[in-house]
């Protein structure tokens, strides 16, 4: 059973020069009970994707195609149905999260407010509440009566989950929230997700990041973005230990990792730069810096084409026929 | 072989608060050499004092005490002069935001202005672009797709290659890498650390790699030091410290990289109890999240000894006063 099912999602920005094509037709289903893990560098619109769910606003345009979430496609919800369903059924955790939180109140203020919007009017059970979450992350409770500005980033950072899963959502969006943060620290927001779904606190998890070593930690499935468009989604296992799609080979194989040393064994990155999203190439994004590209890939576009269990990639070394 | 960079009981105090306030050691007695042509990477987690110490070599700040000793000689002796003509022919920085490097205003190409003005005042204009041309294709960029161009007309990853291209223009003794790569993408990254080998291989530039990121110090160098809170607790051969870990510091970090090898289990990592007072304990800074910890380690700070040949850890675990 699919929660979140997304359809040839476009998602525009506007500007004065065209707009620039930052998600541009992608679908991809998160299941019930799943991390999803969407990874990509920076300027392949994956924020702009999750942020488009829940926080739509110029100069971002929704473009074309539907993301259904509980059969409702979210692109069509008036401002009214979105503020409902924000928080007690889709939450995310922004970016800076340490930073998300209004200073000038109270993290108990903050949390009351957002109860009372939703319809709840029991103000010592939400900080019952609170308190018990509190400490499922490792804060003391007296962090509830505390401003932001009193605690340090890393227990902002624990803060703010709990905030954004306070209300129970079926899906949190965790949108990078782990790369201003040490390793360690990283670590413990990656075992408090995980503690979160074991706990049936969300059901299902996006998360976002740069980071492929740590999706393959978290997440159940993965999608590769590049340049907007999906190069590649599947199992994660299956995409790092058996990745199809040339920039997942070349991404893979520019991560250091223990036991390889420049002394020893040189690794390469991918040459070149992204292309302009303004007016990309007609055929593949990814031709300019492939080093199998063919003179097809400049011109067709390569549709995803099913390569196992699951498991696609937009690639025309793949073949062309459409799934 | 002598050492290039000598650091002794280095230590750096800020005081935080506008009267009274309180004082916190970002650098605490802090002894460590880099040989010509090492790469050394300082490995740290925000708070750690590494950038600190990057800052104090390149004498943007002045030391509370300790010395800091480049090819013998001290650097708080030096004059103006000689920092300014001397020393930074010699030592040479790459830092973390390339975007922050360059005037938005201005052409790419005027970064390399400061150096031929500070260094080469007296080449010609053609010899002046030949060298440009020249440390712009040693760091793999095209120089027409470069030069002219303003900063927002470039990539992280470029802009971050003419900064290295520009420090590497002077071939300098010493690099000053402080988290150079962290802000750029993976598949660009990986380059721009080659390049700082390339360079050390070619022209036997030692690098001071300031990182937090243990995948790319583990990659890339010859020595690393681990700090935490201001102190250094382990440092050593890249291959003995990462392989034979021995401070519970050390050990952690290790754990909560992720690497593609390995998988994690959750346990239940216990997050860092949050006080300014670390770094005020009397003994080991990391006492109150060790899990090891005696009660000697809140009143004794361990001092760095050699366990095996070119391994040092301080830790009570291991002995020691």
């Amino acid at each position: 059973m699919s929660l979140l099912e997304v359809k040839n999602l476009k998602i525009y920005y506007k500007t004065p020069a065209g707009p620039v094509k930052a998600v541009d037709g992608v679908s991809f289903k998160v299941k019930k009970e799943e991390v999803f893990g969407i990874a990509g560098e920076s300027g392949c619109g994956k924020s702009t994707l999750v942020h488009s769910l829940i926080l739509r606003k110029p100069p971002m345009e929704h473009a074309g195609g539907e993301a259904l979430f509980k059969g409702k496609n979210l692109m069509k919800l008036s401002p009214e149905e979105a503020r409902k369903i924000r928080y007690t059924q889709l939450s995310i955790i922004p970016q800076y999260a340490m930073n998300a939180l209004n200073p000038t109140k109270k993290i108990k203020d903050i949390v009351w407010d957002l109860a009372r919007e939703h319809g709840h009017t029991n103000r010592s059970e939400v900080e019952k509440l609170l308190r018990e979450r509190l400490a499922m992350v490792k804060l003391t409770p007296k962090v509830a009566d505390m401003y932001p500005v009193e605690l340090s980033g890393g227990m902002r950072q624990r803060a703010t989950m709990v905030v954004s899963t306070l209300l129970n959502p079926d899906l949190l969006i965790a949108d990078e929230i782990t790369s201003a943060l040490d390793v360690t620290t990283q670590r413990v927001v990656i075992e408090l997700l995980h503690h979160f779904m074991e706990e049936d606190i969300v059901k299902s998890i996006i998360f976002v990041t740069h980071d492929l070593a740590l999706l393959d930690k978290i997440a159940n499935r993965t999608m590769i973005l590049y340049a907007g468009k999906t190069a590649e989604l599947g199992p994660t296992e299956e995409i790092i230990n058996n990745p199809t799609h040339p920039y997942t080979q070349l991404l893979l194989n520019a991560l250091p990792r223990m036991g390889v040393q420049y002394k020893k064994q040189k690794l390469k990155g991918i040459p070149g730069y992204p292309i302009s999203l303004l007016n990309p190439p007609k055929g593949c994004r990814f031709y300019t810096r492939c080093p199998y590209a063919m003179d097809r890939c400049k011109d067709e576009e390569p549709p995803l084409v099913k390569v196992g269990e699951e498991h696609y990639a937009a690639c025309h070394l793949l073949g062309g026929e459409s799934q | 072989m002598k050492e290039l960079l000598k650091v002794e009981h280095l230590t750096k105090t800020f005081t935080s608060g506008l009267i009274g306030g309180f004082e916190i050691r970002a650098v605490d007695d802090v002894n460590f050499e880099i040989k010509p042509g090492e790469i050394v990477s300082l490995v740290g987690e925000s708070g750690s004092g590494k950038t600190t110490i990057g800052k104090l070599i390149l004498h943007l700040l002045t030391p509370t005490s300790g010395r800091i000793l480049f090819e013998g000689k001290d650097i708080m002796k030096l004059s103006k002069k000689e920092i300014k003509k001397n020393y930074y022919r010699k030592v040479q920085a790459v830092f973390q935001d390339p975007f922050a490097s360059f005037n938005p205003l201005h052409e790419v190409d005027r970064a390399f202005d400061l150096v031929f003005n500070s260094f080469f005042p007296n080449l010609s204009k053609s010899e002046r672009d030949d060298m440009i041309n020249q440390a712009l294709v040693q760091v793999g960029l095209n120089p027409s797709e470069v030069r002219g161009k303003y900063p927002h007309q470039l990539s992280g990853g470029q802009l971050q290659r003419v900064l290295i291209a520009r420090s590497l223009l002077l071939k300098p003794k010493l690099l000053i890498a402080d988290e150079a790569v962290s802000m750029l993408d993976a598949s660009t990254r990986i380059d721009i650390l080659n390049l700082l080998g390339d360079f050390r291989d070619k022209y036997g530039t030692a690098v001071l790699f300031i990182t937090h990121d243990l995948a790319l110090g583990y990659y890339i160098s010859d020595y690393t030091i681990i700090m935490y809170r201001g102190t250094i607790v382990e440092m050593g051969d890249t291959e003995k410290v990462f392989h034979n870990p021995l401070h519970p510091y050390t050990q952690m970090l290790l754990e909560s990289v992720p690497d593609l090898n390995v998988k994690w289990e959750f346990k239940g990592i216990e997050p860092e109890k949050e006080e300014g007072a670390v770094y005020s304990i009397q003994g080991c800074r990391y006492a109150p999240r060790c899990p090891r910890a005696k009660d000697v380690c809140f009143k004794v700070r361990p001092k760095l000894r050699e366990l095996e040949e070119n391994h040092w850890v301080a830790c009570h675990l291991y002995g020691g006063e």
